[in-house]
């Protein structure tokens, strides 16, 4: 006994299908109906028109795709079309962030606010400038590095390469607490030991604080570079005669360095625009204060609350604080910058 | 140089799974000794006991007497390190380290264990990678990352960085099983060279080359998956491929099961 199944496969292999610039138009009908549905229903926002938009175009590209190339052509294509939408969707406040950014902080920017501090410039005063501030970032974010990035190193060598039973798993347990401490909390709790020693603000506190939120950061991405070290490596290396301790040394950080550097680098880079710890700990200070060790400091992260909260609306402060976020942001992407040419100069040689 | 190796009642395990069970055998020094067997049998494992690497793995553990020579590996205060050195293994699958260039994997041995002179460093490389057959390929590129080699280049230098330590014994997990049939030809020419000067251990899964370089065989076998590996036969390996004394053995060797 035979069932006879109908074959529905169509007889040749092509099939129809869109051309190449149908998404374009899709996406252009999509906008334009967007625009005339804004239009007329009297909508404000243009967040809405895009909104709408984006939703028109995934909806027609389904519709269109499945009328002309079928169901699962269609479905691809709804793929994609959600992808670019999302994609969009992620771009957008980026791009209009650092543009405004940019467009407001390029007015004050110059050698000159740099280079000087605000000493003796009143809040609502024109000029001054940021030097205290960098100075202050630059020294308590690398105090902190210099404490968080070796203990954070460390832990995660303990972790991957010795770590067995319950100690590590105490250990992966708290780094794991320590992410989820927000900044605030991490400065309070520097705060309770300085009031205990009944100490006035300054820097080194603040690098204190700034480690603790790094040092789960680096462990983190640490271990997760060695992770994706072969085993085949370190047998390799141990078949050879070599102890344990060089090899993690000599064969096993080495081939992870590049991504161990991106690793302190973005956790270098989350910990500058700490406000928090650095509002309670280290207090702000307009004049240059070199010394991290005794009185008040400031930081570009606090610099720019200051500025907005103590000028009551004054338009050179506000100037002060775009100029001051463009540093900041310049900052942070230019260590981006140096983590990927480090992580591309260290990593595992190919080329023949 | 070569040493003798002697193993008397020896298991190994990963946790409390017994992989190994009861291996008595002697590896004569200067000879080419190949392990053959089914998958799971334990010959790598067994391999890895010779030279206390069974032990990197979690969970590894090992019971029973190895004598290099005339001193236990397994006695208490024998530094694994030094065992190491004495008895170096080559891979499974090449593995040259991805940072260093061809020079410095060959030294990277020596590098590690202690300091040398530029010129002795030197002399040691060349004297290497010609053992290893490498030398005419690689000497205009020494400097060049390691891993930009083919696999059979990258096998033969992972060759010479072992015998560049210049251990007793040489253990070999499958070494030509990631290799075309001329790189296998020209690590099988190696061995046959190799062996004037180390005691050579191979496992391999190829019979014809287990036949082709070796002068002792040992058969492996499991009664049953989940038990543990044994010997079953060791013997010259004229005899175990054409009069074998256990019918497992004849049977594995003709294709009959496994």
């Amino acid at each position: 006994m035979s069932t006879v199944l109908t074959d529905k496969r169509p007889t040749t292999l092509r099939g129809a299908s869109l051309p190449k610039w149908s998404p374009w138009v899709i996406a252009a009908g999509s906008v334009a109906v967007a625009v005339g549905i804004g239009l007329g229903a009297g909508l404000d926002s243009r967040i809405q028109w895009g909104l709408i938009a984006a939703i028109l175009y995934v909806l027609g590209t389904y519709a269109i795709a499945s009328m002309v190339e079928g169901k699962r052509q269609a479905k691809d294509r709804i793929a994609t079309s959600l992808v670019w939408v999302a994609f969009l969707l992620a771009v957008v406040p980026l791009a209009s962030l650092v543009w405004a950014t940019v467009e407001r902080g390029v007015k004050v920017l110059d050698v000159y606010f740099l280079t000087h501090s605000m000493g003796v410039v009143g809040d609502r005063e024109p000029g001054g400038g940021i030097y205290h501030a960098i100075i202050g970032t630059l020294e308590q974010v690398g105090l902190a590095t210099l404490i968080a990035a070796p203990i954070g190193v460390l832990t995660a060598i303990y972790l991957v390469e010795y770590g067995r039973g319950n100690l590590a798993r105490a250990v992966t347990f708290f780094v794991d607490v320590m992410t989820g401490i927000p900044s605030i909390v991490a400065g309070l709790f520097i705060l309770s030991i300085m009031l205990i020693f009944e100490m006035q603000p300054f820097g080194f506190a603040g690098s204190l604080a700034l480690a603790i939120l790094m040092m789960p950061v680096v462990v983190r991405s640490t271990e997760e570079m060695l992770k994706l070290v072969p085993n085949e490596l370190r047998e390799a290396s141990l078949a050879l005669g070599v102890p344990k301790w060089r090899t993690i040394l000599k064969i096993v950080l080495p081939t992870a360095i590049g991504g161990i550097t991106t690793g302190i680098m973005l956790a270098i880079a989350r910990i500058a625009g700490e406000t928090a710890p650095v509002l309670l700990l280290v207090f702000g200070n307009p004049f240059i204060n070199n010394n991290p060790f005794e009185g008040a400091q400031a930081s570009l992260p606090l610099y720019i609350y200051q500025q907005y909260s103590q000028s009551a609306g004054a338009e050179p402060a506000y100037d002060r604080a775009w100029a001051a976020s463009l540093t900041l942001i310049a900052f942070v992407m230019i260590l981006n910058l140096l983590a990927r040419g480090i992580a591309r100069w260290k990593a595992p040689k190919t080329g023949r | 140089m070569a040493k003798r190796i002697d193993v008397s009642g020896l298991s190994a395990y990963y946790g409390s799974f017994r992989a190994i069970e009861d291996i008595s055998m002697t590896v004569e020094p200067r000879s080419v000794t190949a392990f053959i067997g089914p998958s799971g049998c334990g010959k790598s494992t067994f391999l890895r006991t010779l030279n206390r690497m069974h032990e990197v793995t979690p969970g590894g553990r090992v019971e029973g007497k190895v004598m290099l020579d005339d001193e236990n590996l397994y006695a208490a205060g024998i530094d694994p390190v030094s065992v190491r050195r004495e008895v170096g293994m080559v891979f499974q699958r090449p593995n040259p380290f991805p940072t260093m260039s061809v020079y410095d994997n060959v030294a990277a041995g020596l590098k590690l264990l202690g300091s040398y002179k530029k010129s002795q460093l030197d002399d040691i490389v060349e004297k290497s990678l010609r053992g290893a057959n490498l030398w005419n390929e690689v000497k205009d590129r020494l400097n060049k990352p390691g891993s930009g080699l083919s696999g059979g280049q990258q096998q033969r230098l992972c060759i010479a960085r072992a015998i560049a330590v210049e251990p007793n014994v040489l253990l070999m997990d499958e070494p030509c099983s990631a290799l075309d049939p001329i790189s296998t030809l020209a690590i099988e020419d190696l061995i046959g060279e190799l062996k004037e000067r180390f005691t050579i251990v191979i496992v391999t899964h190829n019979m014809q080359q287990a036949a082709r370089v070796s002068d002792r065989t040992a058969f492996f076998n499991l009664a049953a998956v989940g038990q543990p590996g044994k010997l079953i036969e060791i013997d010259d390996t004229e005899r175990i491929f054409s009069n074998p004394s256990v019918q497992a053995t004849e049977d594995y060797i003709s294709g009959r099961f496994g």
